[in-house]
């Protein structure tokens, strides 16, 4: 992939990366949104949602609480997304290597979250004498440059991953040795169990929470059957 | 101009809305050293301005100065302290309460607002969209019922926030005790839990595809893996877990 043609999909990872902490946290860069409107861009939706789904799953078990350092589902979102989308319908290597992109853009785009956090301070320390004298001038450059750092920062990441992973994705889907169910079965398994293990984490203080799920259970159940 | 230093000074619309609108950029220069201390000073500034002697002014300059220092709370409630903070710095409330009030009011407001936000209100509205998906949703109607769902919550709970800040000032605190941020994570939490029995087997069985039914095998895999999971609590990361166990996946599938 060029860097022409990363261009579109690194905008969107740069808007959607900005989501995430910046502007405006509305949750479009959660990996269920991301990966849809990647999927969208590349001219198939429901790849980018069926591959968002299982992102969506497995960032349930990293919920952005306060200073903790999380992965950065927005841009990892739309590499993932994107990827998914660009392969031929069917091959059994696709959902797999575009999940293991998706989470490898992930994990450096929350470290690159963290370096823009360091610089930032750094830049605050070279202002803080004006700040603390009361400079508006000096508070919204420090404010507006932070959030187009960040802006910068998600096309960055979106740009390298789509560059770096998009020919390594179609050489291991080109030579995928396993078969495609078993494929699609792997990749189920890890979502339901980190989604689980997930959900267990968060909620397991309610009460009767157990039997709440298994009401839920039951009644998938019962539509599965019927269905 | 109304006199800002009476309690019935009142803002006009236009500097509320700038200020709302700020709030959705609070975090824009997050960092280690003063966290959301910063963003607090970018959102309050529209109506620092008319602090007697506008934006030249020595009670602008020093009111700038002490809400961009250190400060912490949950994003969509911050809005509490931002208009709290304001109607005191308006109020002309002596500076060293206005620093004792701050340090009071920073960790109540991130710790209910994770619980109510984080843990809560965004895991559901996730596996509602998970459950639309489950239920053959398509694109549109997947990320639809997840955005509006989830941003109905978002952004009446920040308008909330700033409206209560900005009417009861220093007196702000009663509002913590509100009947949704006290019991609403437990309720949601209730609710999730029904949505996730019903959204997780529904939502994977589409993953897997038309004509195969969950294979006894899957669903004792993962079923193994929870109880592992959850038994390793807050010891393990599950998705460095799932990161670790597709790459040995992929690096089999493609060598063998």
């Amino acid at each position: 992939m060029s860097l022409i043609e990363a261009l579109p999909i690194a905008l969107l990872g740069a808007l959607l990366g900005l989501d995430v902490v910046s502007f405006p946290q509305a949750m479009i860069s959660r990996p269920i949104v991301a990966a849809t409107l990647a999927g969208a861009f590349i001219g198939h939706p429901p790849a980018g949602l069926l591959i968002g789904v299982v992102l969506e799953l497995i960032a349930l078990d990293t919920l952005p609480f306060g200073a903790s350092r999380y992965p950065e589902w927005g841009s990892a979102g739309v590499v993932g997304g994107a990827l998914f989308a660009a392969q031929p319908p069917g091959m059994p290597g696709a959902l797999p290597a575009s999940l293991l992109a998706a989470l490898l853009t992930a994990s450096v785009s929350g470290w690159s979250m963290v370096v823009l956090r360091r610089v930032i301070a750094g830049r605050l320390e070279r202002t803080r004498d004006s700040i603390e004298t009361g400079s508006r001038d000096a508070l919204l450059s420090l404010h507006l440059s932070g959030m187009t750092l960040d802006l910068l920062r998600a096309a960055l990441v979106t740009m390298v991953g789509m560059i770096v992973f998009s020919p390594l994705v179609r050489a291991i889907v080109a030579i995928w040795g396993s078969e495609s169910a078993p494929s699609r079965a792997v990749v189920v398994v890890i979502a339901a169990i980190v989604a689980g293990g997930a959900l267990w984490k968060v909620f397991h203080s309610i009460r009767r929470v157990v039997w709440l799920f298994l009401g839920g259970l039951l009644a998938s159940t019962l539509l599965l059957v019927m269905g | 101009m109304t006199n800002p230093t009476t309690p019935e000074f009142s803002l006009p619309f236009r500097v509320k809305a700038a200020m709302y609108l700020r709030l959705l950029a609070l975090q824009g220069s997050w960092n280690y050293e003063t966290l959301l201390g910063t963003g607090i000073g970018f959102v309050m500034e529209p109506a620092l301005r008319y602090l007697p002697g506008g934006v030249d002014g020595p009670r602008y300059r020093a009111a700038l100065a002490r809400e961009s220092r250190y400060f912490n709370a949950h994003p969509y409630l911050a809005g509490i302290a931002v208009g709290a903070l304001t109607r005191a710095e308006l109020d002309g409330v002596d500076p060293v309460r206005i620093e004792r009030f701050r340090t009071a009011l920073a960790g109540p407001l991130g710790s209910v607002g994770d619980r109510l936000v984080w843990a809560s209100w965004l895991p559901f509205c996730s596996l509602v969209a998970l459950c639309v998906y489950g239920a053959g949703g398509s694109p549109v109607e997947v990320v639809g019922t997840f955005l509006l769902l989830y941003n109905v919550g978002h952004f009446l709970l920040r308008a909330w926030g700033l409206r209560t800040g900005l009417s009861r000032g220093l007196n702000v605190a009663s509002a913590l005790g509100n009947p949704v941020l006290r019991q609403g994570p437990h309720y949601i939490g209730s609710a999730a839990a029904v949505v996730a029995g019903l959204a997780l087997p529904l939502a994977l069985q589409r993953v897997v595809g038309p004509g195969r039914v969950l294979a006894g095998g899957i669903i004792v895999a993962a079923l193994l893996g929870i109880l592992l999971l959850a038994r390793l609590h807050e010891r393990a990361e599950g998705w460095r877990i799932a990161l670790g166990v597709l790459a040995i996946f992929v690096l089999y599938s493609v060598l063998t």
